[in-house]
């Protein structure tokens, strides 16, 4: 799991003065998870769920997500005005929206960025809250740890159709770019590598999906090798200037190289005015 | 050490060779050349080392880049590129940064070194042009320098695209956009440059031989024409005690001037050399080899053609269609109209100058920036034109690092473009008139001395002193700003040539442009200033023993 969340980090949080707080809410949301549990009728799948044992994970996933996401997306994931529909994204999608902080959703905004995971977000709420949606309708999965491993995949041929398909958007070495209407493609810099798979499988708002039949799981573990060792990689040419290119490069021409020059000039032509007062 | 005596080893050296020669008048001439002594005179250098710099760096990359297009897989020590299929041009600029022994050092070297060549010439001309050093007889060099200008862009352009990576093919299927955009000659201009259909096999080789041999030597002979020029006419110098029309006050080229050129070499030498080795620049291995399919987001192209890019993306999406034939004016406009404003723009500054004017006098003393404020408020809407379109060439960057909206920056941009120049024109212009005024009062009332004085009942003042001779001298050495004699005669008639709608023009023009705004020796810039005077004769006296020998009657 991507999240890297540490014990001690855990615990540390629970003697947080919020944590009354978050304690209350999942409280609340036992009681809303228990209420859709019950009385709410069950789709298939998650009956399917229950008898491959799974059970335990969809209940809790259920619990956690009238507590935390159905002011949004509905009690029954159904959406409201406040968020979509969330039938058939898969577990992936909440894997990656969760684990990258962007939900629960914070601010209404063009976009929701990534952000620090909410307190109460552990990779086995994650794992609960991905069965319950995946209960629901199915979808992409969350890749195994092999599917994303960097080292088995082969940098240059990943580098290839990195190029091909993500850099018009994200830029060479992931470092991000502007799209329209105030929305952007974040940089790479601190996605995992399931964060990455997932983002292809599941196209999260304005990035298109890269299904299996574009570019097969293989593949998509080619690219991860690459993002990952080029923004891994020092750079050899000293610092790396953000990685943007020629903007960078401009102002630190003139901000360090001819302002440093025109200092020296007036170094040494006032070096001269003294010389010539003795 | 005087000007008058030569140094020894000047003497001893001209000695030597004038007995076998004959040459040591000439030496001894040239050796005690005096040049002037401000540090703006110096920007101009940053360029002329800059190029040596670039010839020795190029050189040693001609040993290794390989001017092709044909297809290798790549085989080199980078591993994320291993197998890659790319051009040679691109596996040999990769060769070149990963195993020549110095050779990315060298490569970001050169690199640099192209943005300060470029950015020197920028700021040398900004000097140039601020302080009027352009007016006769300099004319012939300021226009060599527009030249000089023009061609380093070329330069830079066909250098960019040689190492043939992605980024630098954004910038080369740019420049066949507009190839093909120009009317009726565009096709062919486009299958010319690049030997048939974009992007070809020939364009990187062609432009090698652009980039090594051909614009390289006419730049290097136009930097020749400029240095010989200079050095026929001698500097300007700024205005300030002793210092005539006819005359130039400053050290010796040798050795005093020799001293400072050649450490102010090893400065900018220093400067490239520190950048090179740990700024990087160009990381053409990022960016991958260049295919027509692929486009990343955050292309951009050097420096200098930011103002191109800019005009770009601000450009509304026009074209006219008529007959079948299509006129992307989306793409014409922003290409040739701000080159073209602000190319032609200055090369015929001098001359519209002298025209508005009708002064034909020959001019060896600067001017001081605020002394010719429309002057002055016309390059500062220049640098904003500039400015802007070169900020909005990085305007994805922009709303990318500050998350702004794309759109509503270009929407800014396309009314700023306008509006930011005339504002910035008023503003100079203001700000000139101010400063002169503040000229005239430290003139007239001396500067603050920081004395507090009480007087017998009971007021304080602080004492102003007068200002130091040689700046009191520098502040003097002002002149109105030359105008027609557009007045009518004494029968009320005004001088032939000016009677026609042009000549009305140029009268009112040369009204508004030339003349005294604050006169200095009125010396009441400012009123209401009581507090602050001098005791009365004191005050006069002060200014009048200053050395004041140019008076600026006319
Ligand atoms: C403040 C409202 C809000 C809350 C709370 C919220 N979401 Fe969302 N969610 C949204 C919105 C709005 C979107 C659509 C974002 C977009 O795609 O632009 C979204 C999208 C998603 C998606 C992506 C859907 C897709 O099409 O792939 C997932 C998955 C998701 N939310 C899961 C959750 C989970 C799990 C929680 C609880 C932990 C949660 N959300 C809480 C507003 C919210
Ligand atoms: C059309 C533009 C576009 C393309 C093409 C695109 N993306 Fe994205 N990508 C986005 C946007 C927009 C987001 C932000 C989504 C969000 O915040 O929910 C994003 C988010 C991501 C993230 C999550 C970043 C994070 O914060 O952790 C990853 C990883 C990612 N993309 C990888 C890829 C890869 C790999 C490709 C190529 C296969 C690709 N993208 C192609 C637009 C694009
Ligand atoms: C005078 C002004 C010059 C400018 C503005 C200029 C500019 C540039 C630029 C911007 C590049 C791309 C560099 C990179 O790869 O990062 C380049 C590459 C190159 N230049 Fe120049 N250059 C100049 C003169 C020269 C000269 C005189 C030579 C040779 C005698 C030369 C030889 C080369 C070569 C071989 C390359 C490609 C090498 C590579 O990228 O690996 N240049 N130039």
């Amino acid at each position: 799991m991507g999240t890297g969340i540490s014990v001690n980090r855990i615990t540390a949080r629970r003697r947080h003065p919020l944590a009354r707080y978050a304690v209350l809410l999942l409280a609340l949301g036992l009681v809303g998870g228990a209420y859709t549990t019950f009385v709410l009728p069950q789709t298939q799948s998650a009956d399917a769920a229950v008898a491959s044992g799974k059970a335990d994970d969809v209940t809790e996933g259920a619990k956690l997500f009238a507590a935390h996401c159905s002011s949004c997306h509905g009690l029954q994931a159904q959406g409201t005005e406040n968020g979509p529909t969330l039938v058939g994204v898969g577990a992936a999608s909440v894997d990656f929206q969760v684990s990258s902080g962007r939900m629960p959703a914070a601010n209404p905004g063009p976009q929701v960025p990534r952000k620090p995971p909410a307190d109460w977000v552990t990779p086995d709420k994650i794992r609960q809250l991905s069965a319950y949606v995946q209960s629901l309708g199915g979808g992409p999965t969350v890749p195994g740890k092999e599917q994303v491993d960097p080292a088995l995949g082969d940098p240059a041929k990943g580098g290839e159709l990195f190029r091909a398909n993500c850099i018009s958007c994200h830029n060479w070495v992931g470092a991000g770019g502007a799209l329209t209407q105030g929305k952007y493609a974040p940089n790479l810099n601190q996605s995992t590598p399931e964060q990455i798979y997932e983002a292809m499988i599941t196209g999260p708002q304005a990035m298109p999906v890269f299904n299996d039949s574009t570019i097969t799981p293989e593949q998509k573990r080619d690219m991860i090798a690459y993002i990952v060792g080029v923004r891994e990689q020092t750079d050899p040419g000293g610092f790396g200037l953000g990685r943007i290119g020629p903007v960078t490069e401009g102002l630190v021409a003139w901000i360090v190289g001819l302002s440093a020059l025109a200092l020296a000039a007036i170094w040494i032509t006032a070096k001269k005015r003294q010389a010539n007062h003795d | 050490m005087t000007i008058d005596s030569v140094p020894k080893p000047v003497a001893g050296a001209s000695g030597f060779i004038d007995d076998r020669l004959g040459a040591g008048n000439f030496l001894r001439r040239n050796l005690r050349k005096v040049f002037p002594d401000h540090w703006s005179f110096l920007l101009g250098e940053i360029a002329l080392y800059s190029f040596v710099i670039l010839l020795l760096t190029g050189t040693f990359l001609t040993f290794w880049f390989k001017p092709s297009m044909g297809h290798v897989v790549y085989d080199g020590s980078y591993e994320p590129l291993k197998g890659v299929l790319m051009s040679e041009a691109y596996a040999s600029s990769l060769h070149i940064s990963f195993e020549v022994r110095g050779g990315l050092l060298m490569r970001q070297i050169h690199h640099w070194a192209a943005l300060l060549f470029i950015g020197g010439m920028m700021v040398h001309m900004l000097r140039v042009f601020f302080t009027g050093a352009y007016r006769k007889p300099r004319e012939l060099n300021w226009i060599i320098g527009v030249l000089l200008l023009t061609l380093a862009l070329a330069e830079g352009l066909t250098g960019y695209s040689l190492p043939d990576d992605l980024l630098s093919g954004a910038g080369l299927r740019i420049t066949q956009g507009v190839a093909i955009s120009l009317p009726l000659v565009g096709s062919y201009v486009s299958f010319f440059l690049f030997g048939g259909e974009y992007p070809g096999e020939d364009v990187i080789s062609r432009f090698y031989t652009l980039h090594i041999l051909l614009i390289p030597g006419i730049l290097l002979a136009l930097i020749s024409a400029h240095m010989i020029l200079m050095w026929v006419q001698k500097h300007t110098q700024m205005p300030g005690k002793g210092r005539t029309n006819e005359n130039v006050v400053g050290g010796p080229f040798y050795p005093s001037f020799m001293i400072k050129a050649g450490a102010y070499f090893l400065f900018t030498f220093g400067t490239l050399a520190g950048l090179g080795a740990f700024a990087q620049i160009n990381p053409i291995w990022l960016f991958g080899p260049y295919t027509p399919a692929d486009i990343s987001a955050g292309s951009q192209p050097d420096f200098y053609m930011g103002f191109l890019e800019g005009a770009l993306r601000i450009m509304p999406a026009w074209e006219i269609n008529f007959l079948g034939y299509t006129l992307p004016l989306s793409v014409i406009i922003p290409a040739l109209v701000p080159m073209g404003i602000i190319m032609t723009g200055l090369a015929l500054y001098p001359f519209l100058e002298q025209w508005v004017t009708g002064d034909r006098r020959e001019h060896h003393i600067a001017d001081r920036p605020r002394n010719n404020p429309h002057r002055t408020s016309i390059g500062f809407a220049a640098i904003t034109f500039y400015g802007i379109l070169w900020l909005l060439g990085a305007n994805d960057e922009i709303a990318a690092n500050f998350h702004l909206s794309l759109f509503q920056i270009t929407w800014v941009g396309r009314f700023a473009i306008f509006l930011g120049p005339a504002l910035a024109y008023m503003i100079t212009y203001r700000t000139c008139l101010g400063l002169q005024r503040k000229d005239a009062e430290v003139l007239s009332h001396g500067v603050e001395s920081g004395v507090i004085k009480r007087l017998p009942h009971g007021e304080f003042i602080e004492i102003h002193v007068p200002p130091a001779e040689d700046i009191a001298a520098h502040m003097r050495g002002k002149e109105p700003v030359p105008m027609i004699a557009a007045g009518p005669d004494d029968g009320g008639i005004p001088p032939k040539d000016l009677r026609n709608p042009i000549g009305r023009l140029r009268a009112k023009m040369s009204q508004a442009y030339g003349g005294e705004k604050i006169p200095v020796e009125d010396g009441h810039g400012h009123d209401g200033h009581d507090g602050h005077e001098l005791g009365q004769g004191e005050d006069h006296a002060a200014v009048g023993s200053g050395g004041d020998n140019r008076s600026i009657s006319h």
